[in-house]
């Protein structure tokens, strides 16, 4: 996989990762109804390695395996969308990979509006709620200054 | 990528690649017996059969060498994005498709180390006619003789004589696949 900066590819992926972090209960009380489509290759259910970075810039190491599950489907226009997202709900998979087949469509602007935007707000509330919490533990290390020294 | 390439796959991925599975298993435990195949809706030039045997046989550890008219831009995406598989080059490939004169020379392929000779090529051979005609087989999993319509027989022939080494052979023609393990022998009739 070769890093692009081509602005529309990024935005894809933008919206490919609000997918598959989202709560698969909120993606379908969002979404309730699945336009028809095509389904390329079926939801199914399997494991990926994860990788980290020490401070983002070590060596890779393997963090552990998580659950995925992935899906392509097909839109009677055309659009083809793809899905990975976590965990094992072919629910979440299917919705996600129709909205992303949705997102290249003129539905992306509404699409965007009605179950991306509020996705990514309560992404957004989740990660700083975590943040503040994790930042109520930090504690501040100083030097004592040790009579010798002087 | 083409839109070809991306459809034409398993609907029902455990249950159609367990039968396909079977089938393969039957193909080449019983050389020259005729089985069906489906499951798989591949872009020309492949056939049914071979479509389904490289969707059950072929993942991203099997490298797969697409011979002649099967390496076209559509059948390399459509193997990409069922099975994960690298296209590769004859030398290294564990899985080969094509019509027998587009996979020719055969000594290209690999036919497996003496200590390991697992380490070889399986070629599904496109063929127009399939039937049990023509070369008289003999060998495991054979009651006393039976035939098959092979393009040639001089090459497998040969490739018996490197026996445990050489390589296996599916020969396929529309929905119909037969098995012709490097175990046989192969005579003309």
């Amino acid at each position: 996989m070769t890093q692009s900066a081509d602005p529309q590819v990024v935005a894809r992926k933008d919206w490919m990762s609000v997918l598959a972090k989202a709560p698969a209960a909120r993606l379908s009380a969002l979404m309730p109804d699945v336009p028809a489509h095509d389904v390329l290759r079926p939801a199914e259910v399997g494991s990926v390695m994860v990788q980290g970075r020490i401070g983002s810039t070590g060596a890779a190491f393997n963090l552990g395996e998580m659950t995925v599950t992935r899906c392509s489907v097909r839109l009677p226009g055309g659009a083809v969308g793809h899905a990975y997202v976590q965990g094992r709900d072919k629910g979440h998979a299917i919705r996600a990979a129709v909205v992303d087949a949705l997102m290249q469509t003129d539905a992306a602007d509404r699409l965007s509006r009605m179950v991306l935007a509020p996705l990514q707000a309560e992404a957004a509330v989740a990660r700083s709620m975590r943040a503040g919490k994790a930042a109520a533990t930090k504690v501040d290390f100083f030097t004592m200054v040790r009579g010798e020294d002087q | 990528m083409t839109q070809d390439a991306l459809s034409g796959g398993f609907a029902t991925a455990p249950l159609q690649s367990a039968r396909a599975f079977r089938a393969l298993l039957e193909a080449m435990a019983r050389p020259g017996t005729i089985w069906p195949i489906e499951g798989a809706m591949p872009p020309a030039p492949l056939s049914i059969a071979a479509g389904t045997a490289i969707l059950t046989l072929v993942d991203a550890t099997t490298p797969l060498h697409l011979a002649g008219a099967a390496d076209c831009p559509t059948v390399r995406d459509w193997v990409t994005f069922h099975t994960g598989a690298p296209v590769c080059d004859a030398a290294d490939a564990t899985f080969a498709v094509g019509s027998w004169d587009a996979l020719q020379p055969v000594a290209r392929f690999r036919i497996g180390l003496p200590d390991y000779p697992d380490r070889s090529v399986t070629l599904i051979i496109e063929t127009d006619v399939l039937g049990q005609t023509g070369a008289r087989l003999t060998g495991p999993g054979i009651r006393d003789a039976t035939h098959l319509s092979l393009p040639e027989t001089a090459t497998f022939r040969a490739n018996r004589a490197l026996f445990p080494l050489g390589f296996d052979a599916y020969l396929t023609c529309g929905d119909r696949i037969a098995g012709l393990p490097r175990s046989t022998r192969v005579e003309e009739s």
